[in-house]
């Protein structure tokens, strides 16, 4: 595996499967009374969000302090960003601290990959512009895997504004990556041009393909869409695009409604829905501990095993400190 | 006696002429004295040019030398000198500085400038409309006065038909004038990051489609056919664009266009690693967009090849991609990337790349001295081409500012003598003054 997490497309399927599986032997480590390993003690892991983002952010703390790494948050508000810092300068700053991993949030897509030439550190891409948010499809791909058994062949719909969600394009990426059938559903103004290198499929008739799906993922629409003119109204687009009762009832048995959050109970996602059992939206979010704990330990070649051999933990540890 | 120069025994390729022959080129003072087989002269300094190429000095129709108001990203003595170290002997210099070069007196100041510079000749381009606001049209005449025969308000289009309809007809009132324009549709451009395509959409960078270059080119073509002006096309980026200058050249339109070297050579996929220095305006396009190009200058529908010189701080480049200001330096890359990537692979000859840009250039500018052809009697604006000589482009650069987006590239062709008036301001590769 790279030594970043900038995209999907840095991993390849057998790379999928072993944050997958590691992930699997992590999320015990949530159960526990006393829910922390030591495999990343003394590393250094900073949370750099340019954006807003209490639930990612969260997620990524929680994962670093559950294996034990110090976790430095560090939020644009009131920090010397605040004050006119370069994104560069803010790297180099936190690079002369010593930080083993960098997890940042940024507005501009692309960031994560500026910040690779300025850092010794692995970067995480928690979410960039409307680029990437890899860690997020990841999360996805391992609750789907849980649910359903599997990955290769089943039928999933990205519902809504496909053009700018970072969500859609990671998880896009690694469900075509893993096998799946993906379809991208939304207005013609909210589909990107030429997708269908991505390996997807297009549809603007939500009915016609809800029928079909083992997965039906709803994204975010946001307002200010309607004020640039890509859909006429929300109310429109909800009663065109949004995932309603009466569409829920033309589902498989068995099909999975999920949605990154945080949802506009109402409009994308009826609120009756969204609480349906086969919802399961709070799974994704602590499935994301999980999987974000495996990222950051490969990534970071974590010096000891993952749990479940906590035997040997101490052991490799002291061999790698030397 | 004046100083004199014998440019021995190079190929002397000269649209103009045209010749493309083995020859010596002897120059007097500030002229060219004779050309011809085994000269001699006593007293002259000999410069070896076996292997080599002699050609009439570079013509950059589109340069922003930043001087006045951002000194820190260039000057009109660091961008000529740059542009000397390039070949170029003559280059124009767009109007978007601060203050807008809207008046004499902004004009007067960069000639003047330029004069004390002494290392090419500056051709101002004076702004279509007042501090470039689109909306009010500057004092034209006044300009021409001042010597600008190049009008534009490069970085945005002319916002409105009326506007450009009445520039282009007000022009006609003086000779030789021509008026340029950065064809965009500022509601189709506008917050756009790169070329719409596959690679926007996997970039989540938001596109800018091709059409937002050629409804304006369709747009002023028309224009330009109702005033019976001048037009000149900037940096043309899209297929669409070279058909419908083609088509207008055929209605005999009276329009004339450029390419720059970087959408000769790059394209929208190099921008996967989201390179601020290939972030330019117009956008890198396709694959077929660049192909169409390449065909469009061979086939002279594009008549020259201009850099869009565009010098930005290290600062503003390293920065998050859509908060990069768009455009990349050229002078000192655009001859070696158009031999390497045109030239060498057949794409063009080199008689061709040399006219596009040297003599079609003076020929749009009215620059009588400057493309050839090399004769007996004529200004002594002369460059000389190792177009074997391969080298890696890195900083330091001679332009004050180093965001190229040929860094860390190889390329072929260096120039090593550039003759201004019969002064030679660049001798092997370094410039003299």
């Amino acid at each position: 595996m790279n030594k970043h997490l900038l995209s999907i497309n840095d991993l390849t399927s057998e790379d999928v499967i072993r944050i997958l599986d590691t992930a699997d032997s992590f999320r015990e480590v949530g159960t526990r009374v006393i829910k922390k390993v030591p495999a990343l003690r003394g590393r250094t892991v900073v949370n750099l969000f340019y954006e807003n983002s209490t639930r990612t952010r969260i997620s990524f703390e929680l994962a670093a302090k559950r294996l034990s790494a110090d976790v430095i948050n560090f939020s644009t508000g009131g920090s010397s960003v605040a004050k006119g810092e370069s994104l560069k300068d803010t790297a180099l700053t936190l690079q002369a601290m010593g930080a083993d991993a960098i997890v940042i949030r940024h507005s501009s897509s692309g960031s994560p990959y500026a910040l690779t030439r300025w850092v010794h550190g692995s970067v995480l891409n928690a979410g960039d512009g409307t680029h990437e948010h890899p860690t997020q499809a990841l999360l996805d791909v391992y609750t789907i895997r849980e649910r359903l058994g599997r990955l290769e062949g089943i039928r999933v719909a990205i519902v809504g504004d496909v053009l700018h969600s970072r969500v859609a394009r990671s998880l896009s990426f690694a469900l075509v990556k893993m096998g799946a059938d993906v379809t991208l559903v939304g207005p013609p103004t909210l589909i990107p041009p030429d997708v269908a290198a991505w390996g997807v499929q297009v549809s603007h008739d939500v009915d016609a393909v809800v029928p079909k799906l083992d997965v039906c993922y709803m994204l975010r629409i946001q307002r200010e869409r309607q004020r640039q003119q890509y859909v006429p109204s929300v109310r429109e687009y909800s009663r065109l695009f949004g995932l309603t009762t009466r569409r829920v009832a033309m589902l498989p048995e068995g099909a999975l409604i999920m949605h990154p959050g945080p949802m506009n109970r109402g409009v994308e996602i009826d609120s009756d829905v969204a609480d349906l059992p086969q919802a399961v939206i709070e799974e994704q979010v602590t499935n994301g501990i999980a999987v974000r704990m495996s990222l950051l330990y490969l990534l970071l070649g974590g010096s000891a095993p993952p749990p479940g051999r906590a035997e040997d933990s101490e052991r490799e540890e002291a061999g790698a400190d030397a | 006696m004046p100083e004199r120069i014998l440019l021995q025994r190079a190929r002397v390729v000269d649209p103009a002429a045209p010749r493309d022959q083995t020859a010596d080129v002897l120059v007097e003072g500030d002229r060219v004295a004779e050309v011809g087989e085994a000269l001699s002269a006593t007293d002259a300094e000999v410069l070896d040019c076996r292997d080599m190429v002699l050609i009439p000095g570079l013509v950059d129709m589109h340069t922003h030398l930043r001087e006045p108001g951002r000194e820190d990203k260039e000057t009109v003595e660091t961008g000529c000198r740059a542009a000397a170290v390039g070949g170029y002997t003559a280059v124009a210099a767009m109007a978007n500085t601060d203050p807008v070069a809207d008046n004499a007196a902004v004009i007067l100041e960069v000639r003047s400038l330029a004069a004390a510079a002494n290392l090419c000749d500056v051709v101002p381009v004076g702004a279509i409309t007042r501090g470039l606001n689109g909306e009010d049209m500057a004092e034209i005449g006044e300009m021409v006065e001042a010597g600008v025969r190049m009008f534009s308000d490069d970085g945005r289009c002319v916002l409105t038909a009326r506007l450009l309809r009445n520039a282009l007809q007000y022009a006609r009132a003086f000779d030789g004038v021509v008026l340029a324009e950065h064809c965009e549709d500022a509601s189709l451009a506008e917050g756009t990051q790169m070329h719409e395509g596959g690679h926007s959409s996997s970039l989540g960078l938001p596109g800018q489609p091709r059409e937002a270059e050629e409804v304006i080119v369709a747009r002023d073509l028309a224009l330009a056919r109702l005033t019976s002006g001048r037009l000149h096309v900037c940096h043309v980026s899209s297929s669409g664009s070279v058909a419908l200058i083609r088509q207008a050249k055929a209605g005999g339109i009276r329009v004339t266009a450029e390419v720059t070297p970087h959408h000769l050579v790059f394209t929208d996929e190099d921008l996967v690693t989201y390179d601020t220095n290939l972030k330019v305006n117009p956008p890198l396009r396709s694959q077929e967009d660049r192909d169409a190009l390449w065909q469009g200058l061979a086939d002279g529908t594009i008549d020259a090849i201009a850099t869009d010189h565009a010098p930005h701080a290290v600062e503003e480049k390293e920065s998050e991609f859509d908060q990069s200001p768009p455009g990349t330096i050229g002078l000192e890359t655009a001859l070696a990337a158009v031999l390497t990537h045109g030239v060498d692979v057949g794409r063009i000859d080199l008689a061709r790349a040399i006219e596009a840009m040297s003599s079609a250039p003076a020929r749009i500018l009215g620059l009588a001295d400057h493309g050839g052809p090399i004769a007996p009697g004529r200004l002594a604006n002369l460059t000389v081409v190792d177009p074997r000589s391969e080298w890696m482009v890195n900083p330091p650069f001679t332009s004050r500012s180093r965001n190229s987006a040929f860094l860390g590239r190889t390329l072929r062709g260096r120039v090593v003598h550039t003759l201004y008036r019969g002064g030679l301001v660049v001798a092997e590769g370094k410039p003299t003054r």
